[in-house]
């Protein structure tokens, strides 16, 4: 039997969407009232959770505290069911580990902690749901979080994966689309300004086929961000509504 | 954009897993329907026709487009690909079960949905919100795909009718299913089976030969006799496959024995044998080429080999009789295949009168169980049986070779005439113009490759440069020139014609390194000492001036020659000097020195029938030529893989298996001489020591006989490989850097080098081990299938040589002892022939055969391997299908069996009736 065909003569991908066509994207904020900040998010089906606390004094050895600015402590786990097959996966083991600095990297570019010496910001994330894309989920949802605890920061951060079949860039990667082994790029785009917070890619790809998807990739982060804005966005009327304005 | 989503859940085999796929539908997939204003989709590519003027059909007269289903378009793929049908409309879910169940077709389908002028249409209906279906509790796959394909049958009618009120346009629903037919019809959806349809196109009569004949169930059941058992169905097959009871490999049916085949078993090394079948029951229809399946049966039941050569005359008892019935019906027929590994095909045609002593292609439909022969269909005239052109047209189809000529958009990619080297063409490039640089090449050859020189440096050593035509400057990645020679591959030499890789403006003269012009090549070049050690290797792009084109014996004259002593002759002599000390420590690490009969035609000038036979002759010049292309090679090869370890194109020679060697052993101890097998070296040794005094000619044929056991050498890429020696050239690696004119695999060769000295930019695909390794595969496939072209070339030529000549008596040797016939070798002609000793209206002669010494004995004459015979040549074209060159002995003279030199009475060749040797076990 043939392999799994990602992209018709048509241009449609397995699961219908055209190459450059996000999958869709709902959101919510506060979801938890006894954090800081929380957010849900559900990209296709990859659903994330984020959690945000802080700014706080720093928990723990005071040795850690910066002089100039925040620590910002991320960390990632994926909950048993999130996968087709159910998997114990203990605190701590190398792909979240990983994870976790590849989110702090990508929200110390982000938050301005320089507003906040000698603290700590704790951001939680859990993904409920793997269907491809966790990392940009976990920061979409991290980003509303943050945003939720009202922590102030540059710019969004919005993040999209992409992949890159027959010639054709591919956004936002479905778990069938990673699983079929070609090249896939994460982009963490701080969109107003248009500048990377991080950009990863496993795989190999020829540098002439970079630009492409990295465009592809951008392009989908700036979706992403029109979007996130219009939950946040919802998110603030509706509060400010509750508080009777 | 995103209508709604649903969930697909679906296991998969090893443990139940849940898995939940998003699935979008659409509303904005156009029906394709130029002119279509209710989906105001812009549609990409080829699409519908807003009128279709189809050939007029008598079932449906008013315009229509056709939608067929999986089972047509698996089918009947040859009616589609008829320029008559047009505007027809793919389902996706036709397209993807074509997809899973059959590669070729597919590719074949989206051929067709590419060509502008058919007018294909994929409709992506699996997508569509209003076409999309879902399984309902308790249905099949099947039946949901049916019922999809018939949900979008009629929603493109009422979608048509919606277009405009008086819209006549229609879609007809081809289906050869009869229960889907009938329930399309209870919805009011046109539907025919495929013959129906075809049968109705009364301006295309012709297409109904082209329909594919299924077996239909109920005429299976009505003619008896079953001959065949049962396939397996394939998930007992796989079952048995994984537990081993089964094993699986490519089926080889026998070329001199219709009733045995081997089956090549797929696995590693250590598995790696050959299984033999025989009898038809156990062939179980299967065909050359076929993944099968086989069961060893018990120890006690093996055979071997039974060495007897055995044709299919086919005739048996019960078939005569059906063939007589068949005469009846008059429309149906026996084909013949030009190969004979493949069996005898059942075509129903009305055109059998015009048919008759044509070559036609045919493709096989089905095997039911209760025929002798397969079930095919007609599908294309070639032209007149022993017509040159068409019997070139044959083997050129038979061994897949792309002859079409260079499509525009190939050609497209040449650079414009007239062409001259710019300063943009000189960057990274050396101007080697002064050097005396001169080609030496088989007389006539107008696409010449290479280019050597040679001069004494300044501190008394020798500078040698091998030049090589930079293809790779004029060809680029990826652009349709590229794809169609990485398609081709090699290009294929026939006798009277040269099917080449590149359009000719590059073979024969831009690439050309011609004499007394500026000529771009990429140059290796030595510093030697005079003891021919390399001090030092350069590899540079460059321009060249060569300075002369000399042919192999011109060359040869000029170095013999007492009193020229000129700059080309000065280095030809260099060059003649180190290659000799090259061949001599070359042979002293083991390379074999094989030798193979090669014939040249002398082709008359008019008619291009061939006058004359020449053997190939060998002269020092051949083997210096030949010396240095080696070295150059293995110095590219050794560059490119230091640079590359892991995506270098290489080629290797894998060392032959012992038992490979059995019969070059056997038949020299016939001789009293002993071949040593365990490495090259001792090979090469001991066939240089066989010598016979009173048998000058014994040597050749050892070597030939030696050539038989190799190996073939193949290409590999660097990354998926690990072993890269190469056996005959006992070198540890080694590429192909010096014809890229004529191989594809150079061209790569030399992008991979260009990049490595940084005088080209590399590209996507140069560094994709996967995508070398697929080239790499379709270069081995293409090579040795322009070989099997060549020979089939010269097996032709050779025929009409013998036709016009008449019959001949020539001194032959043995080759090889079969129980039933002898192969012999005519060194005069370099053809190879078997003489039969059992014919069907004499009566047998008592035959010993003797496997131990290889030996026959005839009455009272034994014959060995090596042994001299003289034979009696002839063209025996008592059988249209297949002339063959006969032979017959002449001596030495065994009563009843040999002939006399000039006696022909009892060989009635040209006489209607049809004489062959017919044999029993």
């Amino acid at each position: 039997m043939a392999g799994l065909e990602l992209l018709s003569d048509q241009g449609y991908r397995v699961d219908g969407r055209r190459a450059g066509e996000l999958r869709k994207i709902q959101a919510r904020m506060g979801v938890f009232a006894q954090a800081d900040g929380s957010a849900y998010i559900e990209q296709g089906n990859t659903k994330a959770l984020a959690v945000v606390y802080g700014p706080h004094e720093i928990r723990g050895s005071r040795a850690r505290a910066l002089p100039d600015r925040a620590l910002v402590n991320c960390q990632y786990s994926s909950a048993t069911f999130s996968t087709g097959e159910r998997k114990r996966r203990p605190h701590g083991d190398r792909k979240s580990c990983e994870m976790g600095l590849q989110l702090r990297q990508t929200f110390e570019a982000a938050i301005l902690t320089q507003l906040h010496p000698r603290s700590q910001i704790d951001i939680y994330v859990q993904v409920l749901q793997a269907d491809g894309g966790t990392y940009a989920a976990c920061v979409n949802a991290a980003t509303l979080a943050v945003l939720d605890a009202g922590i102030p920061m540059r710019d969004f951060v919005c993040a999209c994966s992409a992949g890159f079949v027959d010639g054709t860039a591919l956004a936002d990667l479905s778990h069938v689309e990673e699983a079929a082994g070609g090249p896939q790029l994460a982009l963490a785009l701080l969109p107003a300004s248009g500048q990377i917070a991080l950009l990863e890619m496993d795989a190999r790809l020829h540098e002439d086929h970079l630009e492409q998807v990295l465009e592809a990739a951008a392009q989908a982060a700036q979706d992403v961000h029109i979007l996130l804005d219009r939950v946040v966005r919802q998110h603030v009327r509706e509060a400010s509504i509750l508080l009777g304005d | 954009m995103l209508k709604s989503k649903t969930f697909l859940k679906k296991t998969r085999a090893g443990g139940v897993m849940k898995i939940v796929r998003e699935h979008y539908l659409r509303d904005d997939i156009g029906c394709g329907a130029a002119g279509c204003t209710a989906c105001c989709g812009a549609h990409e590519g080829p699409a519908l026709e807003p009128q279709p003027q189809d050939p007029a059909s008598s079932l449906c007269p008013q315009p229509h487009y056709l939608l067929p289903d999986t089972n047509v378009l698996l089918h009947q793929i040859d009616v589609l690909e008829d320029p008559a049908i047009r505007n027809v409309i793919v389902l996706q879910t036709v397209l993807q079960e074509v997809r899973n169940r059959s590669a070729p077709v597919y590719k074949r389908i989206r051929d067709v949905a590419n060509n502008q002028e058919k007018h294909f249409y994929t409709f992506t209906n699996e997508h569509h919100r209003e076409t999309y279906v879902e399984q309902e509790q308790g249905e099949n796959a099947n039946d949901r795909n049916d019922r999809a394909i018939r949900v979008a049958a009629k929603w493109y009618n009422e979608h048509l009718k919606k277009m405009s009120a008086d819209n006549q346009l229609q879609v007809i629903f081809i289906t050869n299913d009869r229960k889907n037919k009938e329930k399309a019809v209870e919805e009011g959806i046109p539907a025919f089976t495929c013959e129906e349809y075809v049968k109705s196109l009364t301006a295309n009569p012709e297409l109904i030969d082209r329909l594919a004949c299924l077996s239909e169930e109920g005429n299976e059941i009505e003619s008896g006799k079953i001959i065949f058992s049962e396939h397996l169905p394939l998930s007992k097959l796989q079952q048995g496959i994984k537990s081993g009871t089964y094993l699986q490999g490519t089926f080889r049916a026998s070329r001199e024995n219709y009733l045995e085949a081997t089956v090549w078993i797929h696995g590693d090394s250590e598995e790696n044998k050959e299984i033999i079948l025989q009898g038809l029951k156990h062939l179980n229809r299967a065909i050359h080429e076929d993944i099968v399946a086989v069961e060893l049966l018990p120890k006690s039941q093996w055979v071997a080999p039974s060495s007897v050569v055995l044709h299919d005359e086919g005739q048996n008892e019960d078939d005569v009789e059906k063939e007589e019935e068949r005469e009846q019906m008059s429309r149906r027929h026996l084909f013949t295949p030009a190969d004979k590994r493949i069996p005898r095909i059942r075509i129903e045609t009305r055109q059998a009168s015009t048919l008759e002593g044509r070559r036609i292609i045919v493709a096989i439909d089905g095997w039911p169980r209760n025929s002798r022969y397969p079930n095919g269909h007609f599908v294309k005239n070639l032209g007149d049986v022993g017509e040159k052109e068409t019997e070139t047209e044959v083997l050129l189809l038979e061994h897949d070779v792309p002859h079409q000529p260079f499509s525009q958009a190939v050609l497209s990619f040449l650079p414009k005439m007239p062409w001259g080297i710019t300063e943009k063409d000189m960057k990274n490039r050396e101007d080697l113009r002064h050097l005396c640089i001169c080609s030496v090449d088989p007389p006539g050859c107008t696409d010449i490759d290479d280019a050597l020189h040679c001069r004494e440096l300044e501190n008394g050593n020798l500078e040698v440069g091998v030049h090589i035509a930079d293809v790779s400057h004029f060809i680029r990645p990826g652009n349709a020139l590229d794809q169609e020679s990485a398609r081709r591959g090699t290009t294929v030499y026939l006798c009277e014609k040269r099917i080449d890789m590149v359009p000719e403006l590059l073979s024969s003269n831009l690439c050309s390194l011609k004499c007394d012009v500026d000529r771009l090549a990429f140059s290796c070049i030595w510093e030697m000492n005079h003891s021919a050690e390399i001090l030092k290797t350069k590899f540079t792009k460059s321009v060249i001036n060569s300075k002369a084109s000399l042919t192999y014996a011109e060359a040869q004259l000029r170095i013999d020659s007492a009193n020229m002593r000129d700059d080309i002759t000065t280095s030809l002599r260099g060059l003649n000097k180190l290659a000799k000390i090259l061949k001599k420590k070359r042979i002293e690490k083991g390379a074999l020195t094989l030798s193979s009969p090669e014939v040249r035609f002398h082709m008359d000038s008019e008619t291009h029938d061939p006058i004359d036979l020449q053997t190939k002759e060998l002269r020092e010049t051949n083997s210096m030529v030949e010396e240095f292309m080696l070295l150059a090679n293995i110095s590219v090869a050794k560059k490119i893989h230091e640079e590359f370890s892991e995506h270098a194109l290489l080629r290797k020679h894998p060392a032959p298996p012992p038992s490979n060697y059995e019969i070059l052993v056997k038949a020299a101890r016939s001789r009293n001489l002993e071949i040593k097998t365990d490495t090259a070296k001792s090979l090469a040794e001991s066939l240089d020591q066989a010598e016979s005094p009173t048998f000058p000619y014994l040597n050749t044929l050892l070597r030939i006989l030696a050539t038989r056991c190799m190996m073939q050498a193949v290409y590999f890429c660097s990354g998926m490989d690990n072993d890269f020696h190469h056996y005959g050239l006992a070198s540890p690696i080694y590429t192909h850097f010096t014809s890229p004119i004529r191989r594809y695999a150079d061209v790569i060769v030399h992008r991979l080098l260009a990049v490595a000295i940084g005088a080209d930019c590399t590209y996507p695909e140069l560094t994709d081990k996967h995508k070398l390794a697929d080239i790499c595969k379709n270069l081995n496939y293409r090579h040795k299938m322009a070989q099997y072209a060549q020979r089939a070339s010269v097996a032709f030529h050779t025929q009409l040589f013998f036709k016009s000549k008449g019959r001949v008596s020539e001194e032959a040797y043995i080759l090889f002892v079969r129980k039933n016939a002898i192969v012999v070798l005519i060194p005069k002609y370099g053809l190879e022939g078997t003489v039969f000793f059992e014919e069907k209206d004499k009566p047998n002669p008592r035959l010993i055969y003797d496997d131990e010494i290889p030996s026959l004995k005839i009455e009272d004459t034994v014959f060995h391997v090596f042994d001299k015979v003289k034979v009696k040549i002839m063209l025996d074209s008592s059988n249209l299908q297949h002339q063959k060159i006969r032979m017959s002995l002449v001596e030495p003279q065994i009563p009843g069996i040999s002939i006399s030199p000039d006696d022909i009475s009892n060989m009635n060749l040209n006489g209607p009736e049809k004489k062959k040797m017919k044999l029993e076990k």
